[in-house]
């Protein structure tokens, strides 16, 4: 219903109310920012303990014309990427494992749950001294911390799926295989994407301790050396760079979820993505 | 006692294998000490008193961090569902930072508060705020509209709406959040011991992972996973304590 009445809304009106809408949401951060730039050249604080955002800006300028910020930038997704994707296909797959047979989930299921509230990033230096300082070491923190909500979120989900339909699927006489990907996987997506909606602000926050903590390239690492360095404007200049990556990322899977559950309740509801 | 045990035997064997596969040359000790090595390490540092210092300087940035988030962000959250202008000016604010990875601030705390215990309390307590607001803003938004009227209607002032009417229908949403703020806290006190510390379990799992006493690391690596294992078993009984007024 809300679907029709929405399409056949005469679009002009909805649009320019939309951008209203985001002009006024918009308002408290530009007052933000401006409360900022003022703050700073005020004379309250030094530059060090808090740079001008202008000045923060042209250091990501700056930095984006040399091509630091591509490659750091670039290095950071990608441990956290490809962090994300084991997690998700490893995690999808032992939830699954769990669900159906006994025994698998009789040996994960005290290990997932110790393990699920550990601050497993203690294991960081553990991980350096077996894989070293590169990117195996750091990929292999990320799937450690991200793939426990997958798992649950996995797990949680299969087995709340309603007995109605798996019987309907069967009697329809759907191979157990068929009866996974058909019915079981596709019911359990809502639960599944919310675990990976918890997952991947994990792979971004490990992926930029590892490397602070690691040092090298990477948005972490130009932090940690700029942190080194004094040179605070580097420092905040790499917050800024790791909150528009975290928010262009969590924006992705929001969107990446509205149109996998298209066919969903939920995608009546109103959102807030 | 049988079932706990049939549940608890894979730990077993893990912790098993952990002892044996050194022992026997599978992997190097050096990589992984054997377990029992491992234990008796623990027992060193707890006798030197290493541990008991970092372990107390940990906890006290954890507990201080955290409880100000809890007191702060839960006011934010409730204050931001009971009045709108609140929340019109807070609600992009915290979209915009909900999702930034906290520890992008480690360097940031260092640079305003130093080394020592202050960064990390400031770290924790900006990193836990959000979750523990965002529990409390959507538990007491979603308080029943029936109870608040009702309320209203018998007399009760705002505030003694929002005392006994808001505030506990926001309770399971808000205990949530704070379960949140807590696993954050403990990665967050972690990494940034581990990053930029002069003392701390952190800082210690650095500092004898540097001296190559690893064994020792080990032991350290174990006593911070089960802290925060405890702190979150801990807190879900306390969780079914509050709430138990809720069938």
């Amino acid at each position: 219903m809300a679907r029709v009445t929405q399409a056949t809304a005469p679009w002009l009106p909805r649009l320019a109310s939309r951008i209203a809408w985001g002009a006024l949401r918009l308002f408290p951060i530009v007052l933000l920012g401006i409360g900022w730039e003022l703050l700073a050249s005020s004379g309250h604080v030094t530059p060090f303990q808090l740079p001008r955002l202008s000045a923060v800006f042209i250091r990501i300028w700056d930095d984006a014309q040399t091509g630091e910020l591509a490659i750091n930038a670039g290095l950071t997704l990608y441990r956290t990427l490809v962090g994300f994707a084991i997690s998700v296909v490893g995690g999808v797959l032992l939830g699954a494992g769990m669900a159906r047979s006994v025994s698998i989930r009789w040996f994960f299921d005290p290990i997932i749950s110790v393990g699920f509230p550990m601050p497993k990033i203690a294991f960081l230096p553990i991980m350096v001294l077996w894989l070293g300082f590169f990117d195996v070491s750091k990929i292999a923190m990320i799937v450690l911390d991200a793939i426990f909500p997958v798992v649950t979120a996995t797990l949680a989900g299969l087995n709340s799926v309603e007995r109605e339909l798996i019987w309907s699927a069967r009697n329809m006489g759907a191979s157990e295989r068929e009866l996974l990907w058909q019915v079981m996987l596709p019911a359990a997506l809502p639960q599944i994407l919310t675990g990976l909606q918890v997952s991947l602000p994990l792979c971004l926050i490990v992926a930029v301790v590892a490397e602070m903590a690691m040092g090298g390239y990477g948005l972490g690492g130009a932090m940690n050396t700029a942190s080194r360095f004094a040179d605070s404007r580097g420092v905040f200049a790499g917050i800024v760079e790791i909150a528009a990556v975290g928010y262009c990322l969590i924006k992705l899977m929001s969107l990446i979820r509205r149109r996998l559950l298209l066919w969903h309740q939920e995608a009546l509801e109103p959102t807030t993505a | 006692m049988k079932s706990a045990l049939v549940r608890f035997l894979p730990l077993l064997l893990i912790a098993l294998l952990w002892e044996i596969a050194p022992r026997v040359g599978l992997v190097s000790s050096l990589a992984l000490p054997p377990l029992s090595a491992v234990l008796s390490a623990w027992f060193e540092l707890l006798r030197d008193g290493d541990l008991l210092t970092n372990g107390a300087s940990s906890l006290y940035r954890a507990s201080a961090g955290l409880a100000l988030a809890i007191v702060v962000g839960a006011a934010l959250g409730v204050f931001m569902a009971w009045w709108r202008p609140v929340n019109a000016v807070l609600g992009p604010l915290v979209e915009l930072f909900y999702p930034m990875p906290k520890s992008a601030l480690i360097p940031v705390t260092v640079l305003w508060l130093g080394f020592g215990d202050g960064s990390k309390i400031l770290l924790i307590f900006l990193g836990c705020m959000l979750p523990v607001t965002i529990g409390a803003f959507n538990g007491a938004r979603g308080s029943e509209r029936v109870l608040i009227w009702s309320a209203r209607s018998m007399g009760a002032s705002r505030l003694r709406v929002l005392w006994d009417v808001v505030l506990p229908s926001a309770m399971p949403e808000l205990l949530n959040g704070i379960r949140t703020a807590i696993a954050l806290a403990f990665i967050l006190l972690v990494s940034s011991e581990l990053i930029e510390a002069r003392k701390g379990l952190g800082s210690l799992i650095g500092f004898l992972g540097n001296n190559g006493s690893y064994e020792a690391m080990f032991a350290v690596v174990l006593t911070v996973a089960l802290l925060g294992f405890a702190a979150d078993r801990a807190y879900q009984l306390l969780m079914q304590r509050v709430l138990q007024w809720r069938e």
